[in-house]
């Protein structure tokens, strides 16, 4: 556990000490904030906050990798990982403080979306609980792509190649219910419940769905076992 | 202290280290020696955990490597070949998160880093960033964090390599004199160094052990001859039938110089016979001048070329 800790330390601290994860999280801002403008000055227009959780569901493809593509990567090709591993630390511990700190970024650029909401209650009178559904929507969202984005980092020395398997299986989630309405019967409702994205359009609606928290959850669950087992194979390889 | 027993290698088909064992006793320096791609880096990997051995069993302080790892680990101080570093950090960051991982108390890695920090003298650089520093200082930083935590086994991977010759002078100290608290092995392809490091070498080629001894035996026992250099005034075609009368002599090579009037002979004679007083007092009786007249082994450059050369 004081691994991990130490281990959710340093690379929180890293996280802030390089100017690209400043970059990222202010072109994330940049881009929820023109779709969130776009959203409420339509025409009859309600202050809600789903202008940013209809695209920021999108972004998250780019974003999360983003964050999550050093992680691992870049310790393999410093050779660091090298140390970490012969280092009395166990790979899960590495693997779940690594993610935990791409979680307090992801939740350091989310929260500054905030911004947008005290927007909303100064210049009108949104419905809260929507709001509340949106943000625990949009977490669980977000983390279980900094999962995928952790997989993604273990596979590859190479961040831009990490960023890229990362990426791709983030749209098969996002979009596979696209490919549902295609076929019928008990497929499609298989490959409906596998995608994030009609999810998340739940939670925006304020419906908190238990089922959709354990959908999540169980992303989260399995990609970092993944993770684990991935860094544990990469010894034997 | 370490225990290597058959351990084997494959990358792929290719074996990179085949049949490896040996010991190391608590509190030896051992060389590791061999030309590139002997499989030292193989080796050490594997020694650290870092990879499983195709086959065959390491332990570190009695804890096998792989089934009791966690244990094993917590006694090795490692540095990799490639001195892996977090860039963005400054060094006592950087030593203080390594203490951590290693399970040690903030009150100890304080102590510990101001210690370490003298050791391997980088008191001016405490608060610079890793990524600034020069080669040889981030050497020193990655044997820093190997002996940050007191380890009972050093295990570093060409620790002088890109160093200037005056810092190579410091850190080849450095680690000798750390060699008195750990049980210290390292890799080094430079024959001198270990020479002068090292209690014991093992001489690795093609993945396979080729000689193991100390360095001083490394040039007799490996030669089997013991060779004695001499100078000497007078005719040559009478000295050398002389000589060859002598007890133990083997046979008598002559080395041209210039500058005339004496002659360089090295006589190769039978290990063990200790003869030089004999051939003084045969040079003397002759009544030639004898100017030189010296013991000389085999260097390690010659033992290392004929062990891993092969010869066709
Ligand atoms: N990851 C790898 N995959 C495949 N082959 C490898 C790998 N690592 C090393 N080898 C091969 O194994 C052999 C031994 O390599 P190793 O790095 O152990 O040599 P070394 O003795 O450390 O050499 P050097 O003095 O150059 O550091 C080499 O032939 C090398 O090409
Ligand atoms: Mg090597």
């Amino acid at each position: 556990m004081k691994n991990l800790i130490a281990i959710t330390l340093r690379e929180t601290r890293s996280y802030f000490s390089t100017p690209s994860a400043y970059i990222v999280g202010a072109m994330f801002l940049v881009l929820t904030g023109v779709f969130f403008v776009f959203d409420i000055t339509r025409p009859f227009a309600e202050a809600s906050v789903r202008g940013i959780s209809n695209w920021s569901g999108s972004f998250i493809i780019f974003l999360a990798p983003l964050i999550t593509m050093k992680l691992l990567s870049e310790e393999q090709k410093l050779g660091t990982l090298e140390l970490l591993l012969t280092s009395p630390v166990r790979e899960w511990e590495v693997v779940v403080g690594k993610y935990l700190a791409s979680l307090f970024m992801l939740l350091f650029i989310q929260s500054a979306t905030l911004y947008y909401v005290l927007l909303l209650y100064i210049f009108g009178q949104p419905d809260t609980g929507p709001i509340l559904s949106t943000y625990l929507g949009l977490v669980l969202h977000g983390a279980a792509a900094l999962s995928i984005g952790i997989l993604g980092s273990s596979l590859s020395g190479n961040q831009i190649v990490a960023a890229v398997v990362s990426i791709a299986i983030l749209v098969i989630f996002s979009f596979i219910d696209a490919v549902a309405s295609l076929v019928e019967g008990t497929a499609a409702t298989f490959l409906n419940s596998l995608s994030m994205d009609q999810r998340l359009t739940d939670f925006s609606r304020g419906i908190i769905d238990t089922s959709h928290i354990i959908y999540f959850l169980s992303l989260i669950v399995i990609f970092l076992f993944l993770t684990i087992r991935s860094l544990e194979t990469r010894r034997w390889r | 202290m370490i225990k290597v027993d058959k351990v084997t290698k494959f990358y792929g088909e290719f074996p990179a280290i085949t049949d490896l064992s040996f010991e190391v006793p608590k509190g030896e320096i051992l060389g590791f020696l061999g030309p590139n791609g002997a499989g030292k880096s193989t080796t050490m990997k594997i020694l650290t955990g870092f990879m499983p051995p195709s086959s065959g069993t390491v332990e570190i302080a009695g804890f096998n490597i792989l089934e009791e790892s966690l244990n094993a680990r917590k006694h090795i101080g490692y540095l990799p070949e490639t001195v892996p570093l977090y860039l963005e950090m400054n060094v006592s960051e950087y030593l203080s998160f390594m203490g951590q991982i290693r399970g040690m108390n903030s009150k100890k890695i304080k102590q510990r880093i101001t210690e370490v920090i003298e050791t391997c003298s980088l008191q001016d650089y405490y608060k610079t960033i890793i990524g600034k520093l020069s080669k040889g200082y981030k050497q020193r930083v990655g044997i820093g964090q190997a002996i940050l935590h007191e380890p009972d086994v050093l295990v570093l991977d060409e620790p002088t390599i890109g160093i200037d010759p005056i810092q190579v002078v410091e850190t080849r100290q450095l680690i000798k004199g750390l060699g008195e608290a750990h049980t210290l092995i390292l890799s080094s392809h430079i024959l001198p160094e270990v020479s002068m490091i090292c209690d014991r070498v093992i001489i690795i080629n093609e993945g396979q052990i080729a000689a193991v001894d100390n360095p001083k035996n490394l040039g007799t026992n490996l030669s089997g001859v013991e060779r004695v250099e001499i100078e000497v005034k007078g005719p040559n075609q009478e000295i050398i039938p002389v000589l060859e009368k002598v007890d133990h002599v083997n046979s008598i090579e002559r080395i041209p110089i210039t500058g005339s009037g004496y002659h360089r002979y090295q006589i190769s004679v039978d290990v063990g016979s200790e003869i030089r007083s004999q051939l003084a007092s045969v040079i003397l009786e002759n009544q030639w001048e004898l100017l030189k007249l010296q013991s000389i082994g085999m260097s390690l450059e010659e033992i290392f070329l004929k062990i891993t050369v092969h010869e066709e």
